[in-house]
């Protein structure tokens, strides 16, 4: 793991977190962000202000009950006018899960996803391998390190056309892969194994699992030091903050 | 009073894990006759007035915006819903 950014450094850092109806670790993801040194900011789907942010998350969840498609409906709110044209800007944006999904409906990220191919709910502390260390997200961690964080979600398999994941494999915009723990290879029938992409500039990632459900021990998944203790997903939180402070 | 109907499919290179599921369980009702099942979506809209071919468009254009995500699925069809 790359280093940890000291909370003195970085409390000027604010991180919009956006609720929808239906979102549902919102609240993780802004506790994420206060460990990591951060100032979260709650912000509003239906408010097109993002109140002077420096980045933004959207959080998972099940928004408009994921009908029409998971991410469909929230992708036309207020507040992802605004996310869609900050991005463009560069401002770091992190989709997780259901946020993810958001932001393939809003074609801020290429490809999308369907059902599971094994069609079950699945939650599981899962295993990824960084393949992208240079995003405004990922920059804590090393290219090839495999980290533990959980996922949970029915609509989660990934897929593009064929074009596409050439295009995302040559251009090095898979971020996160799914790695082989014995029990699955592929949790979820996900083309390639992709867990998690970025778009050109590396500003703006989606993953399906959930690293702000890895940041505090006592509350993580199992690791190597114990029961729970697992804050594989911390590093995500320092890495836009470090980001920002270079920017 | 008039309804417009949009159909939408998984695009043909998209798996579609619910179908293959259904054709899994036919034949357990005893429909062996079916080899592949492909599912999708049937959308109803309705309008005040008569369909017209500006209403007709406008439902094209919903369909690709918003009612059918174009990276994995198809507008196949959209038209008028006469029995309406």
């Amino acid at each position: 793991m790359g280093g940890v950014v000291s909370a003195g450094s970085t409390t000027g850092a604010r991180i919009g977190v956006i609720t929808f109806p239906g979102t549902l670790d919102d609240r993780d993801a802004q506790r994420a962000i206060r460990l990591a040194g951060g100032t979260p900011v709650a912000l509003w789907h239906n408010d097109a202000n993002l109140h002077g942010v420096d980045a933004v998350i959207i959080p998972g969840g099940f928004s408009y009950g994921d009908y029409l498609r998971a991410g469909a409906i929230s992708r036309f709110a207020a507040a992802m006018d605004s996310v869609a044209d900050a991005a463009r800007g560069g401002m770091p944006v992190l989709g997780i899960c259901n946020g993810f999904q958001i932001l393939t409906e809003a074609h801020l990220l290429p490809g999308s996803m369907i059902k599971n191919d094994h069609l079950h709910f699945i939650c599981r502390e899962q295993p990824l391998i960084v393949e992208n260390a240079l995003t405004a997200w990922t920059n804590q961690y090393t290219v090839g390190q495999r980290i533990v964080i959980p996922l949970k979600n029915t609509d989660g398999q990934y897929v593009a056309d064929e074009r596409t994941l050439d295009a995302l494999e040559a251009e090095g915009r898979v971020v996160f892969r799914y790695a082989d723990d014995g029990v699955m290879a592929n949790p979820n029938g996900s083309r390639r194994a992709i867990a998690g992409v970025t778009n050109e500039r590396g500003n703006v990632v989606g993953l399906m699992p959930h690293p702000e459900h890895a940041v505090e021990p006592g509350f993580g998944p199992d690791s190597a030091t114990g029961a729970r203790q697992g804050t594989d997903g911390l590093p995500f939180f320092t890495s836009v903050l470090t980001s920002l402070i270079a920017a | 009073m008039g309804r417009v109907i949009v159909e939408v499919m998984p695009k043909p290179e998209i798996l579609d894990p619910q179908g293959k599921a259904v054709v899994g369980a036919l034949p357990r009702l005893g429909f062996t006759q079916f080899m592949s099942v492909r599912q999708g979506k049937r959308f109803e809209l309705e309008v005040a007035g008569p369909v017209t071919p500006e209403i007709l468009a406008a439902a094209r254009e919903a369909a690709e915006k918003m009612l059918a995500n174009t990276v994995i699925e198809d507008v196949v069809a959209v038209f008028e819903d006469r029995a309406a």
